[in-house]
């Protein structure tokens, strides 16, 4: 579902080499199933920490749910760093990575 | 069927109704967690309250010492708040986000340690079972839990 995923802010111009490009791969923050956190609580962090509205957090729960993982954010490398924490001080399994 | 102990009272505050002994019972689990996190945040109970950020190690070194005291900070203030509220009739809303954290972790620790999976069947302990205790305390933080979770959705 990856349609749900706000669109990455990244600068669209040409890379002058591989290097820029690397760099400019947006950061993508994945949150992982787990036995314990509700499902009602999950959706509840999505909307609060992302703004997110109650359907498309709930879409993200149960992505999370049902697929194993879903991908909640993503940006910059410091936007994700940030989103990652604050998953991380809400008790939700979230990690981040180069897409 | 046990009356709701918490419920939506507006503009984020909710209203905390909880018995004595239930109010002792938390006191009791969250000054454990709260020692715990003081004496051995590194505690394998304790690893799902500190997941990894990264795959690779030296990302994930830098980014738990840039975090890894802010992480600790909130959770223990979290659980302050908790200690310090147990038997109000009101929770700011402030206060009911620190439940709101502070009661999540509590299951998270001890969920961890009864290796609860997503299929637990808590409505049917066996009080023969030596984990039922812990279960049945774990069933009834989820419980608390959900109706704050209710309460605060109501009015997002």
């Amino acid at each position: 579902m990856a349609s749900t995923v706000a669109p990455a802010e990244v600068e669209v111009d040409q890379p002058r080499d591989a290097s820029d490009f690397e760099l400019d791969r947006p950061w993508i923050v994945i949150v992982w199933n787990d036995p314990i956190n509700l499902m009602s609580y999950v959706t509840l962090v999505f909307q609060k920490l992302f703004g997110y509205s109650k359907e498309k957090a709930t879409q993200l729960m149960l992505q999370v749910h049902n697929e194993g993982k879903a991908v909640v954010s993503s940006g910059t490398r410091e936007k994700a760093e940030h989103d990652v924490s604050r998953l991380h001080a809400h008790g939700l399994w979230a990690t981040m990575r180069q897409d | 069927m046990e009356p709701r102990r918490i419920e939506p009272a507006g503009n984020g505050v909710v209203r905390l109704r909880l018995p004595r002994e239930e109010q002792a019972l938390l006191l009791g689990l969250t000054a454990e967690l709260r020692a715990g996190l003081d004496s051995a945040p590194d505690d394998p109970s304790l690893r799902r309250l500190f997941p990894s950020a990264y795959d690779d190690e030296q990302d994930e070194r830098a980014y738990r010492e840039l975090m890894s005291d802010s992480l600790l900070d909130g959770r223990r203030e979290a659980l302050d708040v908790l200690t310090e509220t147990v038997g109000s009739d009101l929770l700011s809303a402030s206060e009911a986000d620190s439940w709101l954290r502070a009661l999540n972790d509590l299951r998270l620790a001890l969920g961890t340690r009864l290796d609860v999976q997503e299929d637990s069947l808590l409505d049917q302990l066996d009080p023969n079972d030596p984990e039922s205790s812990g279960l049945a305390v774990y069933a009834y933080l989820s419980w608390l839990q959900e109706q704050l979770v209710e309460a605060l959705s109501a009015q997002n």
